[in-house]
């Protein structure tokens, strides 16, 4: 677990509260050092903040994507800000506007790390490609295609029901963990990424199909 | 004007291309000055040339038949000096020798006429019956009965204006004189016809030439109004299109000035004005661009502070079983001030950003009945906890429109959240209809209802129906608020009915696409069921 966040209060805060649910948290003050810490510690989870001092959130989001498919939760005080949905662009799988409840982050970081709890043995298929749910691979025609969990679970819970409509709503509890509605772009946002590594061409969708002014759903196998 | 009772479809279609013909041209009359000008010059002048022709002509022809007149009675004269010197000249005056000699006058008298100038000269008897005349102009029906009489009665020289007779029957206008013959052996007249058919060709060259000459003169009139006005106008129909691109955004634009006359001195004027404007509204965006920022920026800054204290008073919360009483409590009231402090807080960011002009819409098609299932499975907690039950009446088709979810989610939360908190008064029905005049959500309840005049207030920020009560029912008071802000920025608007007693219902109403037309609501905003109830207050508070 790395927390990348310049107010000490607020981190020493986060590492109380992260301690008591178990998590063994790491500290790191600027964006600059971010990616060190990210190189050295290979957290499970990230907490960004998304204003830091030196390199700012989004760039360290996008540098850790880079590299790896570690889930990312950003922590911003605006939730209808340009850079919520800039810091999803580029790869954050979450966000969590503050103040908030310290269940609420805990929650949200255990749907992040959720996957890791129940591997099965599932083969999906989906369009032309082939989802190995236990091995956590997607592959069209041999070849390997590289998600981030989050990625890979959005396709896997479409897959899983071929044909069936599934709201944004749907999406979000299901995928995301929200019990209550929440901001439906985190879901266009990962769908666009999604499309961008699955689909054969991004502007006429065959495995991620909307339907619109519902939801969306996959492309027949 | 009156209309067929039943008229056919292809008669109405008619009539309304002739009414949007003419409503076509109503609008370019009242549009272009320059047409206005040019066919009130082409009126006046019209009147004007059309006067001066009639009184030259007049003038021409009074002229032309005066001397023609002239001519005639000077030849009258001569006329009657001759044949009283002819009828004094018999020797043995007897009926025969005095007709054959008005025969000869007659001859005489007409052979003097040239070819050019031919005229028809007549002698009639007083006595009647007895007339002598030459060339082809039938006396008989060509001297006017009238002028016989006054030349018999009166014994004198008289004129007037007759229409000729011609043996062939063709007609003509002329002139007839007349005067009796002064002789004691016969009592005779004598009449000269004049044929006017030179002076009508003149007049008629002249007229023909008068009315060409006319027309032209209007309508180079016309052209140069036209001409003029467009000097004029041009500047104008270009202060106009600049004025327009000012207005739609672009600060930038100029007239061009020429010269130092009044059309230069508007395009000075006008550039001046602009450049007012343009340093206004920069420094009016550098304002709200300052506001925005501050916005953000007290917005972070609060919030990093307000999540540290937050997740301690959590810890805090969490362990008060294990604090002594009076600590536990402190915990407990800490947490639910918060929970206050931060809503107003969200609240009160919120709605600067509506001032700042910063709320930004994602609209999307969204499903409007799976927003209000939403709305009512999170409002269900506090429905419950208040005992009071929201019915849902929802169409069976899909309501697709494009809004913003989160938006419109919030605004109908916080309608129903009012309901069931401050209505008192249960069932809170919520219903949804869509059709051409947009969609439109009304959340009814049964409560206190609002008192007159509230309805308008209730969107105000902070008011509060009843402020003995205010502080203990929870909410910020901005929350109406900000749920106008969001519809307004939909292009849509939200509006409240009440009347103490029957409740109260608030009407959110939304275009189809954001800023689209919005016609009659599908909903009607007071409700249609208790039509005898007593004086009832609207208010209304529009985008």
């Amino acid at each position: 677990m790395l927390v990348v966040d310049d107010d000490p209060a607020l981190a020493e805060m986060l590492g109380i509260v992260l301690r008591t649910e178990g998590f063994e948290p790491s500290f790191v003050a600027d964006g600059d050092r971010a990616m060190a810490a990210f190189r050295a510690t290979k957290p499970d989870l990230v907490l960004l903040d998304l204003m830091l001092p030196g390199t700012d959130g989004i760039d360290v989001c996008r540098q850790i994507r880079a590299e790896s498919g570690t889930p990312i939760v950003m922590l911003t005080a605006r939730g209808d800000t340009v850079d919520v949905v800039l810091g999803l662009e580029v790869g954050a799988d979450d966000y969590i506007i503050k103040p908030f409840k310290p269940k609420e982050l805990v929650a949200r970081m255990r749907a992040r790390l959720r996957r890791n709890d129940a591997p099965t043995s599932e083969m999906l298929e989906i369009g032309d490609l082939t989802i190995d749910v236990a091995g956590h691979v997607v592959s069209r025609n041999g070849t390997q295609i590289a998600l981030t969990p989050l990625e890979f679970d959005l396709l896997a819970a479409l897959a899983r029901r071929p044909g069936q409509v599934f709201t944004r709503e749907h999406l979000l509890e299901q995928v995301w963990g929200y019990r209550h509605a929440a901001d439906t772009r985190l879901v266009n946002v990962h769908v666009q990424r999604l499309r961008a590594k699955v689909e054969r061409d991004a502007e006429r969708p065959e495995i991620v199909l909307t339907v619109r002014g519902v939801g969306y759903k996959a492309g027949p196998p | 004007m009156t209309e067929a009772p039943a008229s056919p479809p292809s008669g109405r279609l008619r009539v309304d291309r002739a009414r949007r013909a003419g409503a076509a041209v109503r609008h370019t009359w009242r549009a272009s000055l320059q047409l206005r000008v040019a066919a009130t010059t082409l009126v006046l002048s019209g009147i004007v040339v059309v006067v001066l022709g009639v009184v030259l002509l007049n003038q021409i022809r009074d002229g032309v038949l005066e001397a023609k007149q002239r001519a005639a009675l000077s030849q009258l004269d001569f006329g009657l000096q001759h044949a009283a010197d002819q009828f004094n000249a018999i020797d043995r005056p007897n009926p025969t020798s005095v007709r054959s000699t008005a025969s000869s006058v007659t001859a005489d008298l007409a052979g003097r006429g040239s070819d050019a100038l031919s005229y028809g000269v007549a002698m009639v008897s007083t006595a009647g019956g007895d007339s002598a005349s030459t060339a082809d102009i039938l006396p008989v029906p060509s001297i006017p009965t009238r002028l016989l009489h006054t030349v018999s009665r009166e014994q004198r020289e008289a004129w007037t204006y007759a229409v000729l007779t011609h043996r062939d029957g063709s007609r003509e206008p002329g002139l007839v004189v007349g005067g009796p013959v002064q002789s004691d052996t016969a009592d005779y007249q004598l009449y000269y016809l004049f044929p006017l058919q030179q002076e009508s060709q003149t007049i008629s060259l002249v007229e023909r030439t008068m009315l060409f000459s006319g027309l032209a003169v209007v309508l180079l009139l016309v052209a140069i109004a036209a001409l003029v006005t467009r000097q004029v106008v041009r500047p104008v129909r270009l202060a106009a299109a600049t004025a327009e691109r000012l207005a739609a955004g672009r600060l930038r634009d100029r007239m061009a000035v020429r010269g130092e006359d009044d059309l230069a001195s508007l395009a000075t004027s006008f550039n001046r004005m602009a450049e007012t404007v343009e340093q206004q509204i920069s420094q009016l965006r550098e304002l709200s661009r300052v506001q925005r920022r501050f916005v953000a920026d007290v917005s972070h800054e609060l919030r990093t502070p307000i999540t540290t204290i937050r997740m301690a008073a959590d810890v805090l919360h969490d362990a008060r079983s294990e604090l002594p009483p009076e600590l536990g409590r402190s915990a407990e009231l800490l947490q639910t001030q918060l929970d206050r402090f931060e809503a107003l807080l969200a609240d009160l960011l919120e709605i600067s950003r509506h001032d700042a002009g910063a709320a930004t819409l994602e609209p999307e098609p969204v499903d409007l009945r799976g927003l209000v299932s939403h709305v009512l499975d999170a409002t269900a907690p506090i429905a419950e906890r208040r005992g009071c039950a929201v019915e849902a009446d929802l169409p069976d088709e899909p309501v697709v429109a494009e809004v913003d979810a989160r938006r419109v989610q919030r605004i109908l939360r916080n309608l129903v959240a009012n309901a069931v908190e401050h209505g008192a008064g249960c069932p809170v029905e919520v219903r949804l209809r869509g059709d051409e005049g947009g969609v439109a959500v009304t959340i009814r309840d049964h409560g206190v209802g609002l008192r007159p005049g509230e309805a308008a207030l209730v969107f105000g920020r902070f008011w509060r129906a009843d402020p003995a009560r205010a502080r203990t029912s929870g909410g910020t008071g901005l929350g109406l608020s900000i749920a106008m802000e969001d519809a307004r920025l939909h292009g849509g608007y939200l509006q409240a009915w009440g009347d103490p007693g029957r409740g109260s219902v608030f009407r959110l109403t939304l275009p189809w696409r954001v800023g689209g037309e919005l016609g009659e609501p599908p909903l009607p905003l007071e409700p249609p069921d208790e039509d005898a109830a007593p004086v009832s207050t609207e208010g209304v508070a529009r985008a």
